[in-house]
């Protein structure tokens, strides 16, 4: 019989220190340890903090079913919106919670095809957060077309006018991105948990002979047919990964397109006009690299917090991991700094006073605030992870990433009401203000969106164990600690 | 003949492994010495496991090309249909029908079907979802998905004879060697 327990014959040369990585998975840890602790956190009980954030944030989301039956049963004059703004906050919330989505599946798709492997600890949650993310910008689109019950006439299905949707309106591509990548989105969330979702009937099938109160009883039985109907047979057999895995690598490569079409196509709303401070041609990049942006402040606002807050999670997701989030966030947040200098720039260079025009005005004009709120925010925050105590430092992080959310918000505010409050004839200026019910909403869609997170963290597993495993040294049969032997 | 368990048809030999390398060796054994209906289990992929169980590459990609091919032309179709053949929509005296706005929406559709072929081949070419399983029975089978590695070899394999099995199985270094049934 082959000694297992002593791969030391082995010896691979150490790298100089200066090259020294901090391993993805923090002291060593095995891979069984890696299963324990993220099922732990769907097996333990409840923790208390868990309770008071869902009592919190489900209060909260109630806020949005008060602010939609308001505006359903009364109108949309309930809103700001009037002549000449008829874009507010509806469009604006759209806007940011479909880019906050975005990070999601860049991590998932984008890293996963660069072969970053440091996404396999962040990806779940980060696409978790896409789909809630998303499901909250679906909200707003929907009731800002005014009479909702006609919202089906968005999509192609035969009514009784005979009349089909208008394919070259950017609005009704719009429709087709947004679902297509909510969609898709799920596919992939969903094809990635599988695995996991087997280990986790395989566990609750381990200790179901053991268990013998009959509530827990119960609670096994039922978490045993859930997880066991949704990871659909899954044995972990090769011939199957073999397929799972091109089906996941096609699948990124499908939603690598898709995730810069969809804020491309977000951006053609207003690009597509003939508004100045909307007709620009540089609004798709910028509009990608400012989702981005937001949606990685936004993975790190809600992973920094669980990291802290369940057991062992901080050596899953380690300080490297943070540190990479935070360059990324650098990166995207001198893209966003970048545009809106060339903005300034190209408004001045094209020569047309309207779109000169519309750039003073949003620096010097009655939105003055706005502008310079969104600048603090987006174009001088990230650039303090250029250190790296402020790329290290979780508490710090998390207050930045907040600054980015608001400054990202921010952004869309600015794009959205200030070309539109003066455009071309003073006679048609005027000053948008949101009602209660356009606060309302916003702030229901938060609390539903934390609802969904919450409930995902407590029944589902939050990091991708399969992933994850396959990334730490117990899994390369190459390696000493994966059993090789010279 | 009064217990069940005479009447139990076997499924095949179970073999278990405690790391990647020495189920990744086990399997070029078995693949060596002719088996074909067999398989590991692990709770990850494991690089270089489709070489040494002699696998061809994955056929999944046909089924997003065909989706994806489906998307585009059936998306351009649609658009056409609706805006031009079936109800004409003039629009600021632009083609009824144009390939190029209707890019956007026949591209995201492209995405869309390719994914739910990507997904869908993946399920048909594994023959998932499926509710039983013989390994599922099995209670030590079970840290398949936690940290422990399994070769299968089925019964219904041609070369399968059980004592040899097993003793080829033994050979490969495995410290629990156990009959499945079905």
């Amino acid at each position: 019989m082959a000694d297992h327990s002593a791969p030391s014959s082995v010896t691979i040369a150490p790298p100089p220190v200066e090259l020294e990585r901090e391993p993805l998975v923090a002291n060593q840890r095995s891979i069984g340890w890696l299963s324990d602790t993220v099922a732990n956190v769907i097996e333990d009980k409840t923790p208390r903090w868990w309770w008071i954030a869902i009592t919190i944030s489900g209060l909260t989301s109630l806020w949005l079913p008060l602010g939609l039956i308001y505006l359903i049963s009364t109108g949309v004059g309930v809103w700001g919106l009037n002549h000449p703004v008829a874009w507010g906050w509806a469009i604006v919330n759209f806007v940011w919670w479909i880019g906050i989505g975005h990070a999601g599946t860049l991590i998932s798709a984008i890293l996963f095809l660069l072969r970053q492997k440091w996404r396999t600890s962040i990806n779940r949650a980060a696409e978790a957060m896409t789909i809630f993310a998303v499901m909250c910008a679906g909200i707003f689109p929907g009731i800002h077309v005014g009479r909702v019950w006609f919202d089906w006439w968005l999509f192609p299905i035969p009514n009784a006018n005979s009349i089909w949707p208008q394919f070259r309106s950017p609005l009704l591509w719009d429709v087709f991105a947004v679902s297509t990548y909510f969609t898709v989105s799920v596919l992939f969330w969903y094809m990635g948990l599988i695995p996991d979702l087997a280990t986790m009937r395989d566990r609750f099938r381990k200790v179901a002979g053991k268990v013998a109160a009959p509530a827990a009883r119960l609670r096994n039985k039922v978490a045993q047919i859930f997880y066991g109907l949704f990871s659909l047979g899954w044995t972990g057999s090769n011939r199957h990964w073999r397929n799972y895995e091109k089906a996941y690598l096609l699948l990124a490569g499908l939603s690598t397109p898709l995730v810069l079409s969809v804020h491309s196509i977000v951006s053609f709303d207003f690009a597509v006009s003939q508004l100045p401070g909307w007709h620009t041609t540089i609004f798709p990049p910028y509009f990608v690299a400012g989702a981005v942006f937001s949606g990685f402040a936004m993975v790190m606002t809600l992973m920094i917090p669980l990291r802290a807050l369940y057991k062992g999670m901080d050596e899953i997701v380690t300080t490297r991991h943070l540190e990479l989030m935070c360059k990324v966030t650098l990166t995207t947040g001198s893209i966003v700094g970048y545009a809106y200098g060339m903005e300034f720039f190209i408004a001045y260079y094209s020569g047309n006073p309207y779109e000169l025009y519309a750039f003073k005005n949003r620096a010097f004009g009655d939105y003055y605030w706005s502008y310079w709120l969104m600048v603090s925010c987006n174009v001088i925050s990230p650039h303090l992870f250029w250190f790296k105590w402020c790329r290290t430092t979780p508490w710090f992080i998390w207050i930045v990433t907040i600054f980015v959310n608001i400054g990202m918000w921010m952004e869309r505010f600015v794009i959205v009401v200030t070309s539109l409050h003066n455009d071309y004839m003073p006679g048609n200026w005027g000053y948008y203000s949101p009602t209660w019910v356009d606060v309302c909403t916003y702030i229901g869609t938060m609390g539903f969106f934390m609802t969904l997170f919450l409930l995902f963290c407590r029944f589902l597993p939050l990091i991708a164990i399969a992933e994850v495993k396959g990334v730490t040294p117990f899994a390369d049969p190459h390696h000493p600690l994966g059993g090789a032997k010279q | 003949m009064d217990s069940l368990d005479d009447y139990q048809i076997p499924y095949g030999l179970m073999a278990e492994f405690d790391t990647p390398a020495d189920v990744l060796h086990a399997a070029e054994k078995v693949h060596a010495a002719g088996y074909t209906r067999w398989d590991t289990h692990t709770p990850f992929p494991i690089h270089g496991m489709d070489d040494a169980m002699g696998l061809k590459n994955s056929q999944v990609g046909w089924f997003t090309f065909i989706g994806g091919l489906c998307g585009f032309f059936g998306g351009m179709l649609m658009i056409w249909y609706m805006n031009s053949y079936d109800y004409g929509l003039p629009v600021g005296g632009k083609p009824n029908f144009s390939p190029f706005s209707s890019f956007p929406v026949a591209y995201e559709m492209t995405i869309l079907l390719g994914a739910f072929g990507s997904l869908g081949g993946m399920l048909f070419l594994n023959r998932l979802p499926r509710l039983h399983h013989p390994l599922l029975k099995n209670l030590r089978f079970a840290e398949a998905t936690h940290d422990k590695f399994y070769v299968v070899i089925e019964a219904d394999d041609p070369k399968y004879e059980e004592e040899e099995t097993r003793e080829l199985l033994k050979k490969t270094g495995s410290r629990h060697i156990e009959l499945v049934n079905e």
